[in-house]
């Protein structure tokens, strides 16, 4: 089903002039288009490309998640136990746990910005070049 | 004109006027339907994921045309009305649960699967075993989720067509279940995302104009809407405060913790949501898909609010309660109030197709899960041909569609708010984990995966079943009986932790290594989408 494994990978005449850096075709291992098959994703993990871009999301999305995770649970909690600090008013009838219900509503918004800031700028670029470089070796599709 | 004269010049609700928009409403969809279905063409692509055709803004808003589900809009407002506050924190679960999908699924997903959730699940995993443990999980939260809404279909039709006797309730269900099948059969999956675009507009649109129309009537104030709200509830003051509804006990705030987690996990790891995901083209849409989700999902809730406690100060609990369909009345009756029969009508006709298009959905879902992961790769082995699994995907759909009426008409009347509640519980439990150790974790293998999602949908099925929602309470599914000893009515608090701690163990245990080459492939696949 992952028609993808059936492509072979020539080694392109770029390549061969060393005109681009053929980052993801093992060194030292004649290329053989019969035997290999699709982009070498062990290779791809393993380059500095990949690694990094993998931190930098990691190190994004973990932390952000467990963040309104935990301010969501929190607030849950508070909602459930703490009922005279929720029905504290704070200007007409409008109270605290009102005003935190509506925080939810801000900070999903603020948080889905900024994840799409962050996606935008420091993600799709880097995936881009990283596609582009395995598109090299994987070569001329046939 | 005061609130009391307003209520006695109200026209009562007519049926007629409200078939009439309803029978509207199906043709327009029926007619793009047949227009978006492409009927001479068979491939699993096109009946599964709509070619991945649609752009991120026409999923986005399929998506939350999916949530906007009769149980949410109703169900939603009518809480707000009735128990003030604690209506209000189930809105807020679920749009928080949006940003689950947005930073850890969503895209993720995108790039690694084609069809279903099993594709993602089993990548890297022993396929068949894996593939037969998902569409498990699939079909049994794809059927408490329809079952849900299709009996409450049977609610609905009291209040808006007038039809009180079982037998024409029963036949209503069997009419909506019947333009549901036409819709999958002859639309696929563009066919059903249209209906859900076309649905989901209409309702952001009817609940944006009565909402500006109540806070206009009210100056604009929140504050005097508020006021108007508490001094017509019997409540009071205390409308706007949380406990109303889950204040009682100890035990009643820990079930609404443990239904608040499931919420917000479980939204997000719904097998009809998670597939909608494969209508784009790739990671970048399946983003935008999701912020335009939360988009309209940030809208409509906010609007809930308002017409909650609209619904409150002009119609009042008192004549929600008494109406047929009790507290999912509050919306309809407020159109009622505001706008006369014709907006009746309307919303009426609206809550009815949303009905519709999410059954729809959730077929589709259940019979791609079928064809794709049990008759093409467990049965075939990966062998079948496209024609082939598209005739038993469309076969699946038409068994799905009759045992969805035939359930609909069974738990017409029953407790039913439960069923979804179980239903984000399951997925909760059983999938979220799996995907998340899937995507994440490197040493997770296959029999980490069959523990935590059979872990998670067995915690889920047993201690539902031993819960007072099934027996031992006054609103029980078996009243004169009681074998409960789980104090909670949602799971969740016990299953999701428990179905993370099976993966975990499993993974321990099993014998069967995490396989290091498939496991670069998802990793990449998954963030940059070469390959896909």
């Amino acid at each position: 089903m992952h028609n993808v494994a059936n492509t072979p990978a020539a080694s392109t005449p770029l390549e061969e002039t060393g005109q681009l850096p053929a980052m993801f075709a093992r060194e030292g291992v004649e290329p053989a288009p019969s035997t290999r098959r699709g982009p070498d994703y062990d290779l791809i993990q393993r380059s500095p490309e990949f690694t990094s871009l993998r931190r930098r999301f990691r190190r994004f999305v973990f932390p952000m998640s467990a963040g309104f995770f935990v301010w969501y649970l929190t607030y849950v909690v508070l909602a459930a136990y703490a009922n005279d600090f929720m029905s504290t008013r704070v200007f007409g009838l409008v109270n605290v746990g009102m005003l935190l219900g509506l925080a939810q509503f801000v900070t999903t918004a603020l948080i889905t910005l900024v994840y799409v800031r962050f996606a935008n700028r420091e993600m799709d670029p880097r995936v881009a070049e990283l596609r582009e470089r395995a598109a090299v070796t994987e070569g001329t599709r046939q | 004109m005061t609130t009391t004269e307003l209520a006695e010049s109200v026209p009562a609700s007519n049926p007629l006027v409200n078939t009439g928009v309803f029978a509207l409403f199906v043709a327009i969809t029926l007619f793009v339907v047949y227009r978006a279905g492409n009927r001479g063409k068979k491939t699993t692509a096109d009946y599964y994921a709509a070619d991945s055709a649609f752009t991120g803004r026409q999923n986005g808003i399929a998506l939350s045309g999916d949530f906007l589900s009769a149980a949410s809009f109703l169900g939603i407002a009518g809480a707000i009305a009735i128990h003030g506050y604690d209506g209000f924190l189930y809105s807020i679960g679920f749009l928080v649960a949006w940003l689950v999908d947005l930073l850890l699924i969503a895209e993720l997903l995108r790039n690694t699967g084609r069809f279903t959730m099993g594709d993602v699940l089993s990548f890297r995993m022993k396929q068949r075993p894996v593939r037969a443990a998902s569409a498990a999980s699939t079909l049994v939260i794809s059927f408490f989720y329809m079952l849900a809404q299709m009996a409450g279909a049977g609610g609905l039709v009291a209040l808006l067509l007038n039809v009180h006797s079982r037998l024409g309730q029963s036949l209503v269900i069997g009419v909506v279940g019947l333009v549901m099948v036409v819709y999958v059969l002859v639309g696929g999956m563009k066919g059903t995302t249209w209906v859900q675009i076309i649905k989901a507009s209409i309702l952001l649109v009817a609940a944006t104009l009565i909402t500006v129309f109540l806070l206009g009537k009210y100056g604009f104030n929140f504050s005097h809407l508020l006021t108007a709200a508490t001094d017509n509830s019997p409540m009071g003051t205390s409308l706007l405060e949380p406990g109303g509804s889950y204040g009682a006990s100890g035990t009643t705030r820990l079930d609404f913790v443990s239904l608040s987690l499931a919420l917000v996990l479980g939204v997000a790891s719904l097998p009809h949501v998670l597939m909608r995901f494969y209508t784009v083209p790739n990671s970048r849409e399946a983003r935008r898909s999701v912020v335009w989700a939360t988009v309209c999902m940030f809208v409509f809730y906010l609007c809930t609010l308002v017409i909650g406690f609209g619904a409150a100060a002009l119609v009042g609990s008192d004549e929600i309660k008494a109406a047929p369909g009790g507290e999912n009345s509050a919306a309809p009756l407020l159109a009622l109030h505001i706008g006369g029969t014709l907006l009746l009508g309307i919303i009426s006709a609206v809550a009815f197709a949303t009905i519709l298009a999410v059954v729809a959905g959730l077929t589709i879902t259940a019979s791609a899960s079928f064809a794709h992961d049990v008759y093409a790769n467990i049965f075939k082995r990966g062998k079948a041909e496209p024609a082939d699994e598209v005739r038993v995907a469309r076969l699946t759909a038409l068994v799905v569609g009759v045992m969805a009426i035939l359930g609909g008409i069974l738990a017409n009347g029953q407790n039913i708010a439960f069923l979804v509640a179980l239903a984000l519980a399951v997925a909760a439990s059983a999938n979220l984990s799996t995907l998340l150790y899937s995507l994440f974790w490197k040493r997770f293998n296959t029999t980490g995966t069959l523990w935590s999602i059979y872990g998670g949908l067995a915690a889920c099925l047993v201690l539902v079943l031993f819960s007072p929602v099934v027996s031992g309470a006054a609103d029980s599914i078996f009243k004169s009986v009681d074998f409960h000893w789980f104090p909670l009515k949602n799971p969740g608090l016990v299953s999701i932790p428990f179905s993370f701690l099976c993966g975990f163990i499993g993974t321990m245990v099993g014998r069967s290594k995490a396989d290091g080459a498939k496991h670069a492939e998802m990793e990449v696949r998954s963030l940059t989408g070469i390959g896909s």
